[in-house]
């Protein structure tokens, strides 16, 4: 009896590694915005979605409700076996080094943060270069002078947003002023569409008329509140213009959803890293947006300034100055 | 720096635009207080009705069918509460709070099942499907935000002019004497909190389809409680709530403009400081203006009728 128990122990864990070893199972942990917030979350949702599509393995995924489950999370999926495992957002970095310790077999990547760990691959972007060109864009279309930038939560990453964006401004129109709202100071900012509205009305009433949302799905208010007054409003990370053509100016484009696959493209095909990647213009990670949604509301010559500037960027004809590199805007 | 004068009236604006939820929710909760029934789960009324304004009127395309179906939603909420309060008499504290987090799982789950969009619900991209600026399209001011401001007189004068209201006032004081005269308390009680029912019910319809295009989970964000801090402020009176509301609103509205501002002397406010305005406001009023604050004598109590 004892050894008929000990050979079925045996013979599960022989099938389990056996599983482990043929099949990827990809997890991902998002964060605060959840996975549908149009922006963030949900570009590497898409990316996620591309994945299984193409490889037909299926990604598990947990949408936390506040920042005390990342750990829970990650330590789940990883108990479960979970591999590779994707950390979405800065806040889960804390939450990320010590369960990466606790796990150093299991490949874990996070993105927008670094952790300095052989197991967790970090991805994040040069923000600051996106929001440069959608800074000059902005200042070419205004017509006020006055430009409007509404932040999610208070934190340096979002400050490098706000830096880049209005050194891109200034670059365009140096006489144009950049009103700028942060939603709030915890994670709950990711998520609260009716403060965003309202920061952008209040920024409105004060006469600005281009709108940039570096918010999560606090953003969606903010574009939302720009379609009901008419004035136009730049999506964030994920390509928003569809969602209100004719007001949207354009988006900066992050590819989370491009890290979140090659992530688990890599890691099928064996050249995982732990590693640091740093995607700006050059790389690709960060661009705008130009498509048929708002090819109207940039004329040819807007575009050709745009796509100026950005070709100066990367050439290092124009040094974009990085918020977090001192933790001051100049 | 801007024109002052220039940027009254959008201040205005913006905070009727704040405070039209808490000031229906206020009055609604000022119904159900006056009764003798705490209202904790003015919450979660809110946010179930605002999911279900925000659910059907994606369905149907008209924001009227959303405005029935959140009163209709928040109705229910508030005859369970009801029934778990007055009909089995249970700690009404309790059943708020189980309204509040019914209500918050709730709306995730359905929205889920129904729209497949991780609990929120499909944009409202067309006119119909949303409540309007009826005369000044920059200042939102939609119909619930002038039956917000009507409802205030309306209540004051129900709960004080009225046979209803004395009746009402009477058995939130001394049930026993409401009884006595022949009256039933669970009567009078299940028709304060149904009233509390339709109040929420526009409340919620406002937060999803009036001040937002579309629900997203947890979006009334606390904005129940801080109506309930209302009414209490407002020691259960209609004007003095509607002032608290109107100070909440307004100390949001101008938090929203000060960020960023320049003050002569100090320099750069930090963002932090603004946002905890309202509630170091709140501490300040509370420990020395508004004085004791006297609650209905039988709020909170189950009425047994004595065989």
């Amino acid at each position: 009896m004892k050894g008929l128990l000990v050979s079925l122990i045996a013979l599960v864990a022989m099938g389990s590694i056996a599983q482990a070893q043929t099949t990827l199972k990809p997890a991902i942990v998002y964060a605060n915005g959840g996975k549908f917030d149009k922006s963030f979350n949900e570009g590497v949702s898409n990316g996620a979605k591309k994945f299984t599509d193409e490889i037909k393995i299926a990604v598990v995924d947990f949408e936390p409700s506040n920042e005390t489950q990342f750990e829970q999370a990650l330590r789940r999926f990883a108990q479960r076996g979970n591999d590779p495992i994707i950390a979405v957002g800065f806040s889960q970095a804390v939450a990320l080094e010590k369960v990466g310790k606790e796990f150093p077999n299991t490949h874990f990547t996070i993105i927008d943060s670094v952790v300095k760990l052989p197991n967790v691959q970090s991805v994040v972007f040069k923000e600051h270069e996106g929001s440069f060109l959608v800074g000059v864009l902005a200042a070419l279309a205004s017509k006020s002078g006055k430009i409007g930038f509404v932040g999610g939560m208070d934190i340096p990453l979002i400050r490098r947003f706000q830096c880049g964006y209005e050194q891109g401004v200034k670059y365009a129109n140096p006489s144009a002023e950049v009103i700028a709202n942060m939603t709030g100071t915890t994670p709950a900012a990711w998520n609260d569409p009716g403060r965003g509205a309202e920061l952008a009305k209040g920024q409105f009433d004060r006469g600005v008329d281009v709108v940039y949302a570096a918010a999560g799905n606090t953003g969606t208010g903010v574009l939302q509140a720009a379609k009901d007054r008419g004035k136009l409003a730049i999506g964030v990370d994920s390509n928003q213009n569809y969602l209100h053509p004719g007001t949207m100016l354009t988006s900066m484009i992050k590819r989370v959803d491009v890290a979140a696959y090659n992530s688990f493209k890599a890691m099928q095909g064996g050249s995982w890293r732990g590693d640091v990647s740093v995607l700006g213009l050059k790389e690709g990670g960060v661009d705008w947006a130009y498509d048929q949604y708002n090819e109207k509301l940039v004329p040819p010559e807007m575009k050709a300034k745009v796509e100026a500037a950005k070709a100066d960027i990367i050439a290092g004809k124009i040094t974009v100055h990085d918020y977090m590199s001192n933790n001051a805007c100049k | 720096m801007d024109d002052p004068f220039a940027l009254l009236f959008p201040t205005a604006a913006a905070t009727l635009r704040v405070a039209t939820p808490l000031i229906l929710a206020a009055m609604g909760g000022l119904f159900s207080e006056r009764s003798g029934i705490i209202d904790v789960g003015l919450e979660g009324k809110m946010l179930m009705a605002a999911f279900f304004a925000a659910a059907v009127a994606a369905v149907t395309h008209s924001a009227w069918w959303g405005v029935a179906a959140a009163i209709a939603a928040a109705e229910v909420m508030a005859l369970l509460h009801g029934l778990a309060c007055i009909t089995y008499r249970g700690n009404q504290v309790v059943s708020g709070v189980a309204i509040n987090i019914i209500a918050a799982g709730l709306t995730i789950v359905w929205g889920n099942a129904w729209f497949q969009r991780g609990g929120q619900t499909p944009a409202l991209d067309a006119r119909s499907e949303r409540l309007l600026p009826l005369f000044f399209p920059n200042a939102g001011d939609n119909i619930l935000v002038y039956a917000a401001l009507l409802s205030v007189p309306l209540t004051w004068w129900i709960v004080s002019r009225t046979r209803f209201g004395l009746r009402l006032r009477a058995v939130g004081e001394v049930p026993l004497a409401v009884d006595t005269a022949g009256i039933s308390v669970p009567w009078l009680r299940y028709r304060a909190v149904l009233i509390c029912g339709l109040f929420t019910g526009l409340a919620g319809a406002y937060i999803a389809i009036a001040q937002n295009a579309g629900f997203s989970r947890d979006m009334t964000a606390g904005q129940g409680f801080i109506a309930l801090a209302a009414v209490i402020f407002g020691k259960w009176r209609p004007f003095p709530a509607l002032g608290a509301c109107l100070m909440f609103g307004l100390l949001d509205a101008v938090a929203i403009r000060l960020q960023g501002v320049r003050v002569p002397g100090v320099g750069e406010v930090p963002v932090q400081l603004i946002q905890a305005l309202p509630y170091l406001l709140t501490v300040f009023l509370l420990a020395g203006f508004i004085g004791r604050a006297v609650a209905p004598k039988a709020i909170g109590q189950p009425y047994e009728k004595e065989h």
